[in-house]
C-alpha cells in the first residue's frame, strides 16, 4: 500500500514535482518520519527538514509532524500559507 | 455556497446584497475586500527584494483549500450568532488592483459582524493553504509568511478559550 505525497508553491518548485506516490516503509508511522525519510534523499529534498519552513497536512488537514501516516493517506508537505 | 475558490472577480457589492435579500432579521453585515498591491518592500520577510510587484499568481491546495475556509466558517457560527457568512478566495494571476479576497459577515448587531469578519480574515490568512508568488522586474518570488499574521490568528485563541 502507498501513500500519495503532494508538494506546494516553493517547495514543489524545489523539488521539481508537485506529488508522487510512495510505498510507506513499515517503521514510517508519523508525518515526521515521513519527512525525514524525503529529506534523507538529499540535495533539494533537504528542504524538507526546515522544521520552520515547512508545513504538513495528512488528509486535507493541516497537523502537526507527530500526526499518524497509514497506507492510504494523502500527505502534503508546503511552506507556510500566504493567502489573503 | 459560502465558500468559493475561483479565478473569476467578484461583486462585492451584489454579494453583501444577498446576504440580506429576503430577509428582515439582519441588522449588519460586515465585509472585508484584499487588493493586490504593487510594492511589498515595507514588510517583505526574507526575501530581500525591492522591486515593485507587477503581479501575482496564488496557488492552492484543491480539495484542501475548500474544506480549510469551511471550518473556519463553522469555527466563527460557533462563535458568534451569524445570520450569513460568504468568503470568496480567487487563485491564478492576479494585478495590482485586482481584489483577491472577499469576506461578509451577517448578523443582528454589528459587534458579531466585526469580530467575526476579522476573525474569518486572521485565520484565513495561516490555516487556509494558498501561497503567493509575486513577479517582479527581478524575477518570481514566493511570498514569505509573517510572524504578524501569526499573533493576529494567535489573539482569537488567548481572547476567547
Amino acid at each position: 500500500m502507498k501513500v500519495k505525497v503532494l508538494f506546494f508553491a516553493g517547495l514543489r518548485e524545489a523539488l521539481g514535482t508537485g506529488s508522487e506516490a510512495l510505498a510507506l516503509p513499515a517503521d514510517i508511522s508519523t508525518a515526521g518520519a515521513l519527512r525525514d525519510l524525503l529529506a534523507a534523499r538529499g540535495e533539494a529534498w533537504s528542504a524538507l527538514a526546515s522544521t520552520k519552513n515547512v508545513r504538513v497536512a495528512v488528509n486535507q488537514q493541516m497537523v502537526g509532524f507527530d500526526a499518524p501516516v497509514k497506507a492510504g493517506d494523502e500527505v502534503a508537505f508546503f511552506p507556510p500559507v500566504t493567502g489573503g | 455556497m459560502s465558500v468559493s475558490v475561483q479565478e473569476a472577480d467578484f461583486d462585492a457589492g451584489a454579494e453583501i446584497a444577498a446576504l440580506a435579500a429576503g430577509r428582515d432579521d439582519v441588522g449588519a453585515v460586515a465585509s472585508f475586500v484584499g487588493l493586490v498591491r504593487s510594492d511589498k518592500q515595507v514588510e517583505k520577510v526574507g526575501a530581500g527584494g525591492t522591486a515593485a510587484v507587477q503581479a501575482m499568481t496564488l496557488e492552492h491546495y484543491p480539495g484542501m483549500t475548500e474544506k480549510a475556509l469551511e471550518a473556519i466558517v463553522a469555527e466563527a457560527r460557533g462563535r458568534w450568532e451569524l445570520q450569513g457568512v460568504r468568503v470568496i478566495h480567487r487563485v491564478g494571476r492576479l494585478v495590482p488592483g485586482d481584489r483577491s479576497v472577499f469576506v461578509a459577515v451577517a448578523s443582528a448587531h454589528r459587534g458579531e459582524a466585526f469580530a467575526a469578519c476579522e476573525f474569518i480574515m486572521d485565520y484565513l490568512k495561516t490555516r487556509a493553504p494558498f501561497w503567493k508568488k509575486e513577479e517582479t522586474p527581478d524575477g518570481g518570488r514566493w511570498v514569505g509568511a509573517r510572524e504578524s499574521d501569526d499573533h493576529a490568528a494567535g489573539r482569537w485563541q488567548t481572547e476567547k478559550e
